[in-house]
């Protein structure tokens, strides 16, 4: 292991403020293309994690919601999940998956699972009784009372759940490199001495964190009109 | 439940009225199978609720609730075509049918169709809620409280309109309230229930009131039973007094001789369209033409539609011996005394009009 945390000699110390370990513009400016891959190698963690551990937290929320019964056993499981410290998860992994992007997905995604499962239920379980009474009473069948009446006003709580689970992954995926697979966390553990590597590593993940919350915000807005109607008079 | 049988005849208006905890809205809700039968049956035109499949059988049957339950994430709309989309009606039909369906409960298509239920006042709703009920035109509609989430002057506006409403659509119509008042308002017939899903009487309003069954249904309606008999009345039943209607500069002489040809003993000032202004005392009498009082008014002014009980209220509330009543263009056409009002309470009830048919 000791391999990995090796400090990686990434700059040659002729510059003084680069032997200094100080915040250097002009090395940023001449290095910024180090950190071109490791950023998509991130995005691409960021958004695999969130879309399985989504699709599979929807589904088991669906289940739960109307199955009661499954809600507990559900949530204590993820919740196992969840406080499983992640370096812990990317090592246990690696005799059964072995180094690289599959190990780290698999711990990226067992951590989202609690967040966008109780994000789901509870947006489902806030739905109005007298929405739900009334569409009945109108003959809506079951199926079509969850598509039509509760998922939609459920979307609020879900997409907060998905912001959530967006910002948690895109600061975990920075250890992901301790499994191999990449991403800014490499980049940042190169030469985590060195102030202007650590800067823009560390810097390129804020806002990739800020910048998916904000596009799912900005999503969420576009399919809820309804929550910005407010009355008129 | 326990052994409820009822009768009700297509086109109109059962309320089901009892204490919370009768089982009203139980009773209600066995009709479209939203609570399931476990002994007995409901027939509607003859067939069985019990052999139909509930989802169907709910897409022709109007439902109304109390909270409207409109869905906040759809537009009014959205909220109007639930029935019509699940039946897969044509986009143009749908649309259509909700602009009609909008003016029928007196909502401005265009400014309604688009907003949202969050961006309508309670009465709104109320109205969007009914117009979801009516939207495929079911032949029975269910309502269960629809005006119990409104304000009181409202409420009696909106019931007003419903009976005018009915009228015309001439639905049957299966009405759950726990007000007594509104079920003698709204019911051609009247079912009170009591604890435990029993049936305690089932007659048309008139005959409740004068003739009600047993203690429980007594105490239930009460011992102002004369004066709630005033509910089946509406104005436009009485043979109003001519109302002494005078202008803004018209000779003090003609209004006085106006006011000798009528029972009321003071000058109504009404504007050019005829609209009440206010009651005018001797001080604006005394020139050679009428002059404007500023500080008169012409409170209560009465609707051709409102019952007798409400407009003795109205009346009360204003202190007021008499009251202009207008028709829906809002002129004058007569004059409501209090002493019309104490006329009526010696009515026969059985002269008495009641529910839609008081309305027509």
């Amino acid at each position: 292991m000791t391999s990995v945390l090796a400090q990686l000699e990434i700059r040659e110390r002729t510059d003084s403020c680069v032997a200094d370990d100080g915040f250097c513009p002009d090395w940023i400016a001449d290095n910024l293309d180090r950190y071109v891959d490791p950023f998509f190698e991130h995005v691409y963690l960021t958004l695999v994690a969130v879309a399985i551990g989504f699709a599979i937290s929807f589904a088991l929320a669906l289940v739960a919601y109307r199955r009661r019964w499954l809600i507990n056993p559900v949530t204590q499981v993820t919740g196992i999940l969840y406080t499983i410290p992640s370096i812990a998860a990317f090592f246990l992994l690696l005799p059964l998956t072995g180094r690289g992007k599959t190990t780290a997905l698999i711990a990226l995604v067992s951590y989202v699972l609690l967040i966008i499962f109780r994000n789901v239920l509870t947006g489902l379980d806030n739905v109005p009784d007298e929405a739900k009474d009334a569409g009945r009473g109108m003959g809506l069948t079951d199926r079509q009372l969850l598509w039509r009446v509760e998922v939609p006003l459920a979307v609020p709580e879900i997409m907060a759940g998905l912001r959530i689970a967006v910002t948690t992954t895109v600061g975990l995926a920075t250890l992901a490199f301790f499994a191999g697979a990449g991403g800014l966390g490499g980049q940042i553990f190169a030469d985590i001495t060195f102030r202007s590597n650590v800067v823009v590593a560390g810097g390129l993940a804020v806002l990739l964190a800020a910048l998916l919350d904000g596009l799912i915000l900005l999503v969420q807005r576009g399919i809820t009109p309804w929550t910005r109607a407010v009355a008129a008079r | 439940m326990d052994g409820l049988s009822l009768e009700v005849p297509a086109g109109e208006i059962c309320v089901l009225v009892g204490p919370s905890g009768c089982g009203k809205t139980t009773a209600m809700r066995m009709v479209n199978r939203m609570t399931d039968i476990t002994a007995g049956d409901i027939l509607l035109d003859g067939h069985s609720v019990r052999e139909r499949r509930p989802a169907e059988l709910r897409r022709e049957i109007g439902y109304a609730i109390q909270q409207i339950g409109l869905f906040p994430h759809l537009s009014v709309a959205g909220n109007v075509a639930t029935v019509p989309r699940l039946l897969g009606w044509p986009k143009e039909r749908i649309r259509t049918r909700v602009d009609e369906l909008l003016e029928l409960v007196s909502l401005d298509p265009h400014e309604t169709r688009d907003r949202y239920p969050a961006q309508l006042s309670g009465g709104q709703r109320q109205r969007v809620g009914v117009a979801r009920a009516l939207a495929v035109d079911p032949p029975l509609m269910l309502m269960d409280e629809p005006f119990g989430a409104i304000d009181p002057i409202n409420r009696e506006r909106l019931q007003n309109e419903f009976l005018r409403l009915q009228r015309e659509i001439r639905k049957t119509i299966v009405f759950v309230t726990h007000d007594i008042d509104e079920a003698i308002k709204m019911g051609d017939r009247i079912a009170v229930m009591q604890q435990g899903g029993k049936l305690a009487q089932y007659s048309p309003p008139a005959e409740l009131l004068m003739y009600p069954e047993g203690r429980f249904v007594e105490d239930f309606v009460g011992a102002d039973r004369a004066l709630k008999r005033l509910a089946l009345q509406r104005v436009r039943d009485v043979d109003l007094w001519k109302a002494p209607l005078v202008r803004v500069g018209e000779p003090v002489a003609e209004a006085r001789a106006k006011v000798a040809d009528s029972e009321v003993p003071y000058p109504l000032l009404v504007d050019g369209d005829g609209r009440p202004l206010g009651w005018l005392s001797e001080k604006a009498m005394l020139g050679e033409r009428v002059e404007r009082e500023l500080r008169s008014n012409a409170e209560p002014v009465l609707e051709l539609d409102d019952v007798l009980r409400d407009a003795l209220s109205d009346l009360l509330q204003e202190e007021a011996q008499y009251g202009p009543v207008v028709d829906h263009r809002g002129q004058v056409t007569g004059v409501l005394s209090i002493e019309m009002l104490s006329h009526a309470l010696r009515t026969d009830p059985d002269q008495v009009p009641h529910g839609a048919d008081a309305a027509a």
